[in-house]
């Protein structure tokens, strides 16, 4: 993490996310229109000032103090939505991928100031993980990583790893999600082997797969054996979740 | 024709005898010659075998003298990780804290032996190819290459959070450049291709690019003697287009996330096209998916000259089989001969989709 964190706008990105929402003049009234603000409204509010990386604004439109008990709910009324919303922009062209990344370090930070690591008040979840194969290109791992915490799930972040490191870290920990980001095909390609070693220690984690060669091809999560792929960190939470309320019980931490 | 006069007479905005195809084959001369891609990248004896061989094989209309991008992070001092089967990676950045960045020093092209070896395949290149086909060479964009250099977090945070040292930063990336390029032209390199994926609209906004790639690219590239191609390595460029002949690039590489005709509508008589198979994808191609894909290319882009075929990354995937590049050399040998079959226009590709769990 860098030791200063993107606290001024840039000028370019308020007009940019006009361009893209037009609807950034809506974070002039936020103060008058507050006792009356319908829930897209502030969805609105919200990501446009994730969008033009404003964190005072991103703040304010998440409301003051909250209740204890509140605070998942305003993470998965606004947070969840606006991440998912950008997450689609992003697939259309219409934002680029720095804004993702910022506005997921900044959602990132604003959870877990309202909703520490350690809350309870998390999801309830089995163990998760994520990594990346055979690269150091950590880009989408954190993307991904931070998306997922600002919805208030926890995992494990395991980092760089080769094929086998990550096979024995899945066994060791019980992982039940295993996600895995990938910047080059042959990296994408050597998940199967992943996939055939889980299955030889008998461990069959739900893995899901993310990163440029599944943008460019389709089918190839099909092919390496993984369970799901998601193009974009707001599509990975969507999965997991999905998955989350189908599991049994007995599945969960 | 032969190919540097097909490439000529297209990036001149006419059409040639045909469309010139560029496959931008690197590993493949490993597999030509039996070798590890390691050993195949040891000598440059072996890049101009390799690259002469893929050439009469393919009937490819250019030689390729790319090695692999993270040789300039190795001239920087940085490691890099063999696979067998694929690309040379990138190891751990080179650059640890941006605070590095105040005392980082360019380094000087001759003196790095990663870079000479490419300066001698360039050379060998040249020396079999003669003025027959254009000779390609490769840079990363100053304002890409500190990806590798450290980290893509890291960057976008130096990028957005420390502008002052981004802005060194591109000056000493800048320089390197500048005269990495004008070595590969001096060697005998007809054309550089500056690949550029941050300045892409998937990695930055259009308004970020009109403040920082696109006065990189300007400053850079005008310090190159020599033709540039601009490269997005499969990152978007539509919302930019209009501000690419700023840069003064000839050729822009395009993706097959952007629309080729809407790209040709608006290129055409002003910047050739460069583009847009699907590298990731042509991995499963059948051959006669393989000529629909290559149909559908010349029919968007084809008409009227100002367009080369080639894949979309500019690095077609080891895994990618013979008999798949075979299909688009016959396929853009039978279909891009010019004038252009009228049934081209209805020709077009579908889009690969599918669900994701």
């Amino acid at each position: 993490m860098a030791k200063n964190s993107p606290s001024v706008p840039s000028g370019e990105m308020v007009v940019h996310a006009r361009r893209a929402r037009q609807s950034l003049s809506v974070v002039l009234h936020l103060k008058v229109a507050k006792a009356t603000m319908t829930h897209s409204d502030q969805v609105e509010i919200f990501l446009d000032a994730l969008l033009a990386m404003d964190r005072v604004a991103a703040k304010r439109a998440l409301g003051g103090p909250t209740p204890a008990d509140a605070r998942l709910d305003v993470v998965e009324r606004l947070v969840v939505p606006s991440l998912e919303r950008i997450g689609a922009l992003w697939e259309r062209g219409e934002v680029s991928l720095s804004q993702v990344y910022m506005s997921g370090r900044l959602c990132e930070e604003l959870v877990d100031a309202i909703l520490p690591p350690s809350d309870p008040r998390r999801v309830d979840q089995p163990p998760m993980a994520i990594a990346v194969l055979d690269d150091y290109h950590l880009l989408g791992k954190r993307m991904v990583y931070s998306v997922l915490r600002a919805s208030g799930y926890e995992l494990k972040d395991y980092g760089t790893l080769d094929g086998d490191a990550l096979v024995s870290r899945v066994v060791r920990d019980g992982i039940v999600v295993l996600l895995i980001s990938v910047l080059m095909l042959p990296s994408a390609l050597h998940i199967k082997r992943v996939r055939e070693s889980l299955d030889r220690a008998g461990c069959r984690p739900f893995i899901l797969v993310g990163g440029a060669p599944f943008r460019f091809d389709t089918e190839l999560w099909r092919e390496v054996g993984a369970d799901a792929m998601a193009d974009t960190a707001a599509e990975g939470v969507a999965v997991v979740r999905k998955l989350l309320e189908n599991l049994p019980k007995g599945h969960r931490a | 024709m032969t190919s540097l006069e097909r490439v000529l007479t297209t990036l001149g905005h006419r059409e040639p005898d045909r469309v010139p195809l560029f496959l931008l084959l690197t590993m493949h001369g490993a597999q030509e010659l039996g070798l590890s891609i390691e050993t195949y990248f040891s000598r440059p004896e072996y890049v101009i075998e390799g690259q002469l061989r893929l050439r009469r094989k393919y009937r490819n209309d250019c030689l390729y003298s790319f090695f692999y991008a993270s040789v300039e992070t190795e001239a920087w001092g940085g490691d890099v990780l063999y696979t067998d089967d694929g690309p040379p990676n990138a190891g751990q950045p080179v650059i640890r804290t941006p605070e590095r960045i105040r005392t980082l020093e360019p380094p000087r092209v001759g003196d790095c032996a990663c870079l000479v070896k490419v300066l001698e395949a360039t050379r060998g290149l040249k020396a079999a190819g003669g003025d027959e086909v254009p000779i390609i060479g490769v840079v990363m964009s100053p304002f890409s290459v500190p990806i590798m250099q450290m980290g893509f977090e890291a960057y976008l945070n130096l990028m957005f959070e420390q502008p002052d040292l981004f802005e060194h930063l591109m000056r000493l990336n800048e320089a390197f450049c500048i005269e990495w390029a004008n070595a590969q032209l001096a060697a005998g390199a007809t054309a550089i291709c500056y690949f550029d994926p941050v300045s892409s609209s998937t990695i930055v906004s259009p308004e970020h690019f009109r403040r920082t790639g696109l006065q990189v690219a300007m400053r850079t590239l005008a310090g190159i003697k020599g033709p540039v191609a601009m490269h997005f390595a499969s990152g978007r460029c539509t919302p930019i287009l209009d501000d690419l002949p700023r840069t003064g690039a000839a050729v822009i590489g395009v993706s097959m996330l952007d629309e080729l005709a809407a790209l040709k509508q608006r290129t055409a008589g002003k910047m050739a096209l460069l583009g847009n198979l699907n590298g990731v994808e042509m991995r499963r191609w059948t051959p006669q998916q393989a000529e629909t894909q290559v149909k559908a290319a010349i029919a968007a882009a084809g008409h009227g000259g100002g367009f080369i075929l080639s894949d979309n990354h500019g690095e077609i995937p080891y895994q990618v089989s013979e008999t798949t590049l075979l299909a688009i050399s016959e396929a853009v040998h039978r279909w891009g001969t010019y004038p252009l079959d009228p049934s081209l226009e209805r020709a077009s590709a579908p889009p690969p989709k599918g669900s994701r769990s």
